[in-house]
């Protein structure tokens, strides 16, 4: 049975979307990029960074939850929404404590990135100094919540692909943290460096022991190309 | 120790069936037994129910009335919402404070009595309020405190107290949602009707929603009644938290039944067996004659099975109290928490009555919506219309309070002015009205004339009056404060950008802004309002853009000259470091002239 | 017609900044000819005698004394351009901000491992620590911002001929870096 079709238009480019799609997913199959930091493809969305919004038919909506429908009009790449996301990034910069210089994912880093593609130059915003614990107590890996956007791509990782709910969320509003399945800390949880949650953190947030600043500096993910631009060239060949 | 707790903690579970969708009532029934969540109760909550500890972590940090480490065995929560402050609540904490020898959220050294601020608990005119225990004690002075504390710590019945005493306050009764009413009318006329009859009955008397965002009522309930699922839902919000809001507690201690009958019109369209009232934990002293009425209700066959003789037609309602979190207000944070999780919106679509409580079709109505359901099936759709304005048929509640003689629950016509309104409530000169709560919009005089409707001014019925003395901009800060503590954090605008405005209109309020920082300020606003999940982020900025829309002079009159303003307040800057240092702070030279050297 | 003037600061950083600046090889020859230095480290000038055109500053402000010079930058550059982590965010010296002072100068002068009858250093020559490291344009307005620790020659040599042509300097992308 073939997929039944949609058609929608991002920036006035026509595309074929598979009905059911997320807009975002549409978007990705038609090497269209739109910024996005909590969503991860292999996971269900969740819409917590609202990097990904866009104008549907003159509304915002978070392109990573909202299915396509026929006839959709959809504004992604314009300077209103552009000037949104780099302030939505620079909230992310001034919540935690985003020290580039230092910090072992930088080059790696989907935030960094992020700030990269949407020419973020510098956050502005007052700074909210933040100091949240680290967690050090597992031999393989680290959480430095100070680093922590809040994406919940390990929470959902955990849980749907790991089957181990080692994490989840604690408090509320700018108190929001990230919390282990424990009664103390990473150590106590069935956490392993294998787990696919180890590995899906967008940040310097959850990393793994002893291997930072193994990619020389120019040689890392985001040196040379932007992030998106695997997606935006996969669909030119 | 711990055996006793792994005890109580196995009898509680048990109680609720060990069943985690009801880790609400677990959570809270192992909170009035301990004093407190505990790790150790934490973990066996979580093994009771068969769930991980962290996800009854995440659900019991979320709550303000869950505390995790060991409270007094009194609690005083003190409301220090906007219009409580404007009636005193700052000299009522400062009398608290004095009496107990503790400042807001510390707990005595006997161990007696915790004190704690509260957001809006639905007690505004009567202001200022505090609950203690969970029970209200209303229009409090400082004076009253010592005799309060003595009675809290020897040991007194607190609903004993002169001062426990919830008033009405129901200045205006219309014809439609207070008027008198006999349990079981509008049932009876609605069975005689088929589904699909009911629905056209409300759509022929366009009410609709009441809670704030006006969505037609009829065509909510049509699409949940279409939507296919094993089970349907109805669930009543009752967790009215809109800063200034009260008009659902006056309807459910004065008129129970017209809600009841409601949801049960509901349940018999829609095809639902299983009702629910979330009920806000500030007004859990309602609970009791909730039950009561509830009971009631069944004995008149009226709930339960084969309700009103009709085979089959089996609905039942049950109190869910929830733990003090205003996003859950939201319909879909609601039905979150009702599912015994933290209140984080959900992403829509699919629309709850699409897919709801436990993934079914539900349909979650306001408490004065079902008011209005039973009295169209009661009068019919006509009947009900023929009240009001184009687009808002009938009558509105609203809580009216802040700088006025008659504060209270008035019944109005929809597409009443504002002014109007305020010679009901005796406040013309008033300097401007916040209609709708914070999260709604602040008028000024010269829009006095606009009416109460969908139309022009929505409201869920929340309107704070500030009088000609008042400094409007400092309660918009403090409505600020309110959207900052209650951001669910699920979304980063709102989690990082109802804080951020709190810093930005701080600097505009002590004078440390130019209109650059206003204008980035507003970009501030722009950004969540655009970006946000759902409607807490959406609204958050309305207090300011409202009023820099309404009072631009107000914010003139705090701007200095220049382009640019630091955020660098050097002196203060400079006090850590002499005071550690042993240094006397000196001024900084700035100096005027173009070249200057050190 | 006289060159642009410029000049360069550094404040709580770690000079790396001009560095890099040095680091733009044999263009610096083509800069001299473009540009004439005002005060600088670079010139070894110690003192404003005139308002110049273009006011390059590196690192952020921890100190009264960083303040008092960032002020005099601003009084004294038509265009003022924050360069660098620290100057833009508080970089480095900023990992402090989450410790208050006191904690941090108890730490290093009385606690610490290799402390001896410490004292908080109090001589009145000594600037007086700020509450926490601020970023440039939290004291005074910068106009333009160049992130980077430090920014790459390239990124350097774009943003100052950017300036020169009286364009605003915007980083291709492999330039703008945090780090």
């Amino acid at each position: 049975m073939r997929d039944k079709t949609v058609t929608i238009t991002i920036d006035g480019k026509q595309v074929e979307a598979k009905a059911g799609q997320k807009i975002i997913e549409a978007a990705d199959d038609a090497g269209i990029y739109i910024p996005r930091l909590c969503h991860h493809k292999d996971l269900p969305p969740r819409g917590h960074c609202r990097l990904c919004v866009v104008k549907v038919d003159g509304r915002p909506r978070s392109s990573c939850t909202i299915p396509v429908e026929e006839g959709m009009t959809i504004e992604n790449d314009t300077e209103e929404l552009n000037a949104h996301r780099r302030t939505v990034l620079e909230m992310m910069f001034v919540e935690g404590n985003h020290f580039c210089p230092s910090c072992e994912t930088s080059g790696n880093c989907e935030l960094q990135a992020e700030g990269y593609r949407l020419g973020m130059v510098v956050p502005k915003l007052p700074y909210i100094e933040t100091h949240r614990e680290v967690d050090a107590t597992h031999p393989d890996i680290f959480i430095n919540r100070d680093l922590c956007i809040l994406c919940g791509r390990c929470v959902r990782a955990s849980a749907l692909q790991d089957g181990k709910t080692v994490f989840a969320f604690e408090g509320r509003g700018i108190e929001k943290v990230i919390t282990v399945n424990a009664e103390h800390g990473l150590g106590e949880t069935l956490m392993d460096v294998a787990d696919a949650a180890a590995h899906v953190c967008p940040t310097g947030c959850l990393r793994t022991k002893r291997v930072g600043y193994s990619v020389p500096v120019g040689e890392r993910k985001y040196d040379h190309n932007p992030i998106g631009s695997e997606i935006e060239q996969a669909a030119s060949h | 120790m711990p055996k006793e707790t792994t005890a109580i903690i196995e009898q509680i579970a048990h109680q609720f069936n060990n069943d985690p969708t009801r880790l609400m009532d677990v959570a809270r029934a192992v909170h009035g037994r301990l004093g407190h969540l505990s790790e150790l109760s934490i973990g066996l909550i979580a093994k009771n129910l068969g769930i991980h500890r962290a996800q009854v972590r995440d659900m019991v940090s979320f709550y303000a009335f869950f505390s995790r480490s060991p409270q007094g065995k009194n609690v005083i929560r003190i409301c220090t919402a906007v219009v409580e402050r404007m009636n005193g609540a700052d000299e009522l904490v400062e009398a608290f404070e004095k009496e107990l020898g503790i400042f807001l959220g510390e707990t005595t050294e006997d161990g007696k009595v915790t004190l704690e601020k509260a957001s809006c608990i639905g007690l505004s005119d009567q202001a200022p309020s505090v609950l203690v225990n969970g029970i209200a004690l209303t229009q409090l002075k400082p004076e009253d405190v010592p005799g309060i504390v003595a009675a809290i710590c020897s040991g007194d019945e607190i609903d004993t107290l002169p001062q426990a005493r919830v008033r009405k306050n129901l200045r205006q009764s219309g014809p439609i949602l207070l008027g008198p009413y006999e349990s079981g009318d509008a049932v009876r006329k609605a069975i005689r009707k088929t589904p699909a009859e009911v629905i056209i009955e409300l759509y022929a008397s366009h009410l609709r929603g009441c809670g704030g965002a006006g969505f037609p009522t009829a065509s909510k309930w049509e699409k949940c009644r279409t939507s296919k699922g094993e089970s349907h839902y109805v669930i009543c919000n009752a967790d009215e938290g809109e800063p200034g809001t009260f008009k659902d507690r006056v309807i459910l201690m004065e008129n129970p039944e017209l809600v009841f009958d409601g949801m049960t019109i509901a349940a018999f369209t829609i095809g639902a067996e299983e009702g629910m009232i979330y009920l806000r934990g500030e007004y859990d002293y309602l609970r009791g004659s909730l039950e009561r009425a509830l009971a009631n209700h069944r004995q008149l066959g009226l709930l339960g099975n084969n309700i009103c003789g009709i085979e089959g037609f089996n609905f039942d309602i049950r109190i869910q109290a929830a733990a003090g979190a205003y996003i859950c207000g939201e319909e879909s944070a609601l039905i979150e928490s009702l599912e015994g999780k933290r209140g984080a919106p959900r992403d829509r679509p699919p629309f709850p009555v699409e897919r709801g409580y436990k993934e079914q079709p539900t349909l979650v109505n306001n408490v004065e919506t079902f008011c209005g359901v039973s009295r169209v099936l009661e009068h019919g759709g006509q009947w009900f219309s023929r009240l009001g304005t184009e687009q808002s048929k009938g009558t509105k509640l609203l809580s009216i309070s802040g700088d006025c003689r008659l504060p209270g629950v008035y019944e109005v016509e929809y597409g009443i002015t504002v002014e109007k309104l305020l010679q009901q409530v005796d406040a013309e000169d008033a300097q401007a009205v916040q209609i709708g709560g914070p999260s709604g919009f602040c008028i000024g005089p010269k829009d006095y004339l606009r009416s109460i409707a969908f139309e022009d001014l929505p409201t869920g019925g929340s309107i704070i009056i500030f009088g000609p003395d008042r400094d409007i901009l400092e309660y918009m800060y403090q409505f600020g404060e309110f959207f900052a503590e209650e951001s669910c954090g699920w979304c980063v605008p709102c989690r990082v950008g109802t804080t951020l405005l709190l810093k930005d209109l701080r600097e505009v309020l002590d004078g440390h802004a130019t209109h650059r920082e206003l204008d980035e300020l507003k970009q501030l606003c722009g950004t969540i309002k655009t970006m946000s999940q759902c409607g807490l982020g959406l609204t958050a900025p309305n207090p300011i853009l409202s009023t820099i829309e309404q009072f631009p002079e107000l914010y003139e009159a705090r701007l200095q000259e220049g382009d640019y303003y630091p955020r660098l307040d050097l002196n203060k800057a400079l006090k850590a470091g002499c005071t550690a240092s042993g240094r006397e702070l000196f001024q900084i030279e700035t100096g005027e002239p173009a070249v200057t050297n050190s | 017609m006289s060159k642009p003037t410029i000049a360069t600061g550094h404040f709580t950083g770690c000079f790396g900044c001009h560095m890099s600046l040095l680091d733009i090889d044999e263009r610096i020859l083509q800069l001299t000819e473009l540009v004439e230095f005002d005060k600088s480290p670079i010139n070894d000038k110690k003192r404003f005698d005139r308002v110049v055109d273009i006011g390059i500053i590196e690192g952020g402000c921890s100190n009264d004394e960083n303040v008092e010079f960032l002020r005099m930058f601003r009084k004294n550059c038509k265009t003022l351009v924050a360069i660098g982590a620290c100057a833009l965010t508080g970089g480095v010296p900023a990992m402090r901000n989450t410790v208050p002072l006191r904690e941090c100068l108890e730490e290093a002068f009385l606690r610490g491992p290799s402390v001896i009858d410490g004292v908080i250093p109090n001589d009145p020559d000594i600037p007086i620590m700020l509450d926490r490291v601020y970023p440039a344009h939290e004291v005074v307005k910068i106009d333009y911002f160049i992130p980077g620790c430090p920014p790459s020659a390239d990124a350097l040599w774009a943003a100052i001929v950017a300036l020169l042509e009286g364009r605003e300097p915007v980083l291709d992308y492999e330039l703008l870096k945090y780090d």
